[in-house]
C-alpha cells in the first residue's frame, strides 16, 4: 500500500445489470447480472494502478461506474475526500475535468466529422467556454507537440491518421484540461506491438512530467507490469489479488492470478512447450 | 519515440516553409466520388437547368402568365400550337394563356413545395429522431409511439380534410405536407442514432461532461447527415408527387396559381381535342425533374456509402 494520501478511494463498489430473459412477459423479474461485486481500492497521486482480468470480468464496468457514466448499485467513491456518488450534475461537471478517459479503439473514439484540433479542444471548450479562439488553438498545438504530433496536422481528420496517432490525439484530448487522473480503458489493446510500446512510454513520460494518477485497464499482463506500480486482478467482479506489481507477477497468491500468468505465451518454442505442458498438468489436477 | 523525434525534426524544418496541412473531410471524399458518377452529374446539371428555368423563365416569356390571347381563343386546337412567331413557345392552354409562362409558374410552385416539404422533414425529423434515440428509455418510447400514431392516420384523408376545412391555399398545403413528411425521417434518424450512441467518441464526450444537446448537435447529427441527405433527395420528388396528386384532384394549388400537377390535370382533360402540347410540356418538366432527383439520390447514396470509405 502506498503511504501517500489517496487521491481516489473506492469503497465496496457494486454494479448490477438487469437482463431481460428472452420471450419474457413484462411482469416477470429480469435476471440480475452482478458485474462488479464490492470492489475497494485506493489510488495515490502520481501512482499507476493496473487492473487486469479476462474479458467480461468487469474491468471497464468498474471504471465507468467510478466516474458515473453508468449507474452503480452501491458503494462510495471518494475523490480527494468528496463522495462522487452523492454529487449533483453541476458538482460532477467540475470533477469531470480532473478525471479524463482514454479509450480502447483509437479511431472509434474520435468523431470522424471533426478535425483533430476540434476533437482535442472539446473538453477545453466544455469546461472553459470563455477561452478565446487563439488561446484554444495555442493550447491544442502545445498538446499535440507534447504527445508527439505535429501542430501542422491540426486541421486533419481522424481517418487520415494511423492508429497510434489517433491514440495520441485521444491522449491530447484527455490532457487538455490538466486532469489529475486518467482512466485508460485498454488504451493499447487495439494497437500493434511496436506502437503499443510507444504509446505506453508516452503515457509514462507524461505521468512523470505532469504527476498524473493512472487507472490502467488491460488484459495484457506484460504491458500492465511495465507501467503499473500496483496491480489489481479482477475475477468475475471480485478482487482476486491486489498488491505491488512485481509481487503480483512474480509471486502470485491467488490461483486465478497464477492461471492468468500461465496463460501468457512465451516467445521461445521450448519454453512455450514447457508452459503448455505445465498448464495441462494444472488443469488435470484441478 | 525515436521515430517520432526524427519525424518532428523533419516537420519542424517543413514548418518554416509550410503552414497547417488542410485535412480532407469525409464530405470532401464523398463529393469527389459523387462527381465521378456520370448519371448523377448529368442529373444535377438538368436539375440546375430546371431551377434556372423556374427562376428566370419569366424574363424570356413574351406573354405574362395571366393574360389571355384573344386572337387565339376559340381556335386553340388550330392556332394555339407551340410556335416561335407569336411568342407562345409552348403553345397556349385551353383559356388562351401562354403555356410557357404557366409552366414557369408551375415549376416554381412545385419545386418550392418539394423543397420546403423536404426541409421540414430534414430539420424536424432529424432532430426529433436524434433526441428520441439519444435520450432512450421512456422518453424514446413515448416519442416514437406518437410517430406511430401519426403514421397510422391515413394522411391523404387528413390532407384533404385540412384543405376543405381551412380553405385551399398554398400555406395549408405546406402545413399538411409538413405534418406528415418528417415521420419517416425521424425513424431513420432514431435508428442511426441508436448505433452512434454506443460509439466511443460519444462516450468520450459524455465522460468529459459535454451537455446532451451539444452531443446531439455536434456528434450525432453530423454523423447522421449522410443518410439524411440521401433520404431527403428521395423525399423531394415524393413531396412533388403528393402535391401533384392533390392538385390533380383539384384540391391543391388554386387558380390563378398553378403547379405541375394542376397543369398536367388540365392537359389531360383536353387531350381529346388534339391539344397534346398542353399535357406534354408540364409532363416533360415533371418527369425530367423527378428522374434527376432520383439519380442524384442514387449518386449520393453511393458516394456516402460507408463501405467504400
Amino acid at each position: 500500500m502506498s503511504t501517500k494520501e489517496p487521491i481516489l478511494s473506492v469503497r465496496d463498489m457494486r454494479v448490477e445489470f438487469k437482463i431481460k430473459k428472452q420471450n419474457a412477459l413484462p411482469w416477470q423479474k429480469p435476471d440480475i447480472l452482478r458485474a462488479v461485486k464490492g470492489v475497494s481500492f485506493d489510488l495515490a497521486a502520481g501512482e499507476t494502478l493496473g487492473i487486469v482480468g479476462e474479458s467480461g470480468c468487469g474491468k471497464s464496468t468498474l471504471a465507468r461506474a467510478i466516474i458515473r457514466m453508468i449507474p452503480s448499485q452501491g458503494g462510495e467513491v471518494f475523490w480527494q475526500g468528496r463522495d462522487l456518488m452523492k454529487m449533483n450534475e453541476k458538482e460532477l461537471l467540475g470533477i469531470r475535468k480532473e478525471i479524463q478517459m482514454i479509450f480502447q479503439d483509437p479511431l472509434a473514439s474520435l468523431n470522424p466529422r471533426l478535425t483533430a484540433g476540434q476533437i482535442i479542444a472539446e473538453p477545453l471548450k466544455t469546461h472553459y467556454p470563455n477561452t478565446s479562439k487563439d488561446e484554444v488553438k495555442k493550447r491544442v498545438r502545445e498538446l499535440m507537440e507534447k504527445v508527439g504530433l505535429s501542430g501542422r496536422m491540426i486541421n486533419r481528420y481522424p481517418h487520415e491518421f494511423s492508429g497510434g496517432q489517433c491514440q495520441r490525439i485521444g491522449i491530447a484530448r484527455a490532457l487538455i484540461t490538466n486532469p489529475k487522473m486518467i482512466i485508460c480503458d485498454e488504451p493499447v489493446s487495439a494497437l500493434d506491438v511496436s506502437v503499443q510500446a510507444q504509446v505506453v512510454n508516452l503515457l509514462m513520460d507524461l505521468q512523470k512530467e505532469l504527476g498524473l494518477s493512472l487507472l490502467f485497464i488491460a488484459h495484457d499482463l506484460s504491458v500492465v507490469k511495465h507501467i503499473s506500480n500496483r496491480i489489481m486482478v479482477l475475477e468475475f467482479g471480485d478482487i482476486a489479488e491486489l498488491g505491488e506489481a512485481h509481487e503480483v507477477i512474480n509471486n502470485p497468491q491467488s490461483p486465478y492470478t497464477r492461471e492468468l500468468i500461465n496463460a501468457v505465451p512465451i516467445p521461445d518454442p521450448i519454453a512455450e512447450r514447457k508452459r503448455i505442458a505445465e498448464r495441462r498438468a494444472l488443469e488435470a489436477s484441478a | 519515440m525515436m521515430v517520432d523525434v526524427q519525424k518532428m525534426e523533419q516537420f519542424a524544418e517543413n514548418l518554416a516553409a509550410q503552414e497547417e496541412v488542410q485535412g480532407r473531410s469525409l464530405f470532401a471524399d464523398a463529393r469527389r466520388r459523387f462527381f465521378k458518377n456520370k448519371a448523377a452529374v448529368v442529373s444535377l446539371i438538368v436539375l440546375c437547368c430546371v431551377f434556372a428555368f423556374s427562376m428566370f423563365g419569366h424574363m424570356i416569356a413574351v406573354w405574362p402568365n395571366d393574360e389571355m390571347d384573344w386572337g387565339i381563343l376559340g381556335q386553340i386546337a388550330e392556332l394555339g400550337a407551340p410556335s416561335i412567331e407569336n411568342g407562345h413557345y409552348f403553345g397556349v392552354d385551353e383559356l388562351g394563356r401562354d403555356l410557357f409562362a404557366r409552366v414557369v409558374q408551375g415549376t416554381q410552385i412545385s419545386l418550392m413545395v418539394g423543397i420546403v416539404g423536404a426541409l421540414i422533414a430534414v430539420i424536424v425529423g432529424t432532430l426529433y429522431g436524434a433526441i428520441a434515440g439519444y435520450t432512450g428509455g421512456k422518453v424514446d418510447n413515448v416519442m416514437m409511439r406518437i410517430v406511430d400514431i401519426l403514421q397510422s392516420i391515413p394522411y391523404m384523408f387528413v390532407l384533404i380534410l385540412l384543405l376543405v376545412v381551412f380553405g385551399r391555399s398554398i400555406f395549408m398545403l405546406f402545413v399538411g405536407i409538413g405534418l406528415i413528411s418528417w415521420l419517416d425521417m425521424s425513424r431513420i434518424a432514431r435508428g442511426q442514432t441508436l448505433t452512434l450512441k454506443n460509439k466511443e467518441f460519444v462516450e468520450a464526450a459524455m465522460a468529459t461532461g459535454v451537455k446532451p444537446l451539444t452531443i446531439i448537435l455536434r456528434h450525432i447529427v453530423p454523423n447522421l447527415l449522410g443518410v439524411v441527405v440521401v433520404y431527403s433527395t428521395l423525399l423531394v420528388p415524393q413531396m412533388i408527387l403528393t402535391e401533384s396528386f392533390i392538385s390533380f384532384l383539384g384540391l391543391g394549388v388554386q387558380e390563378p396559381n398553378t403547379s405541375w400537377g394542376a397543369l398536367i390535370a388540365e392537359g389531360a382533360g383536353t387531350m381529346q381535342y388534339g391539344t397534346l402540347w398542353q399535357l406534354a410540356f408540364p409532363m416533360f418538366f415533371f418527369i425530367i425533374s423527378l428522374f434527376s432527383f432520383f439519380f442524384i439520390g442514387d449518386g449520393l447514396r453511393d458516394a456516402l456509402d460507408p463501405k467504400d470509405q
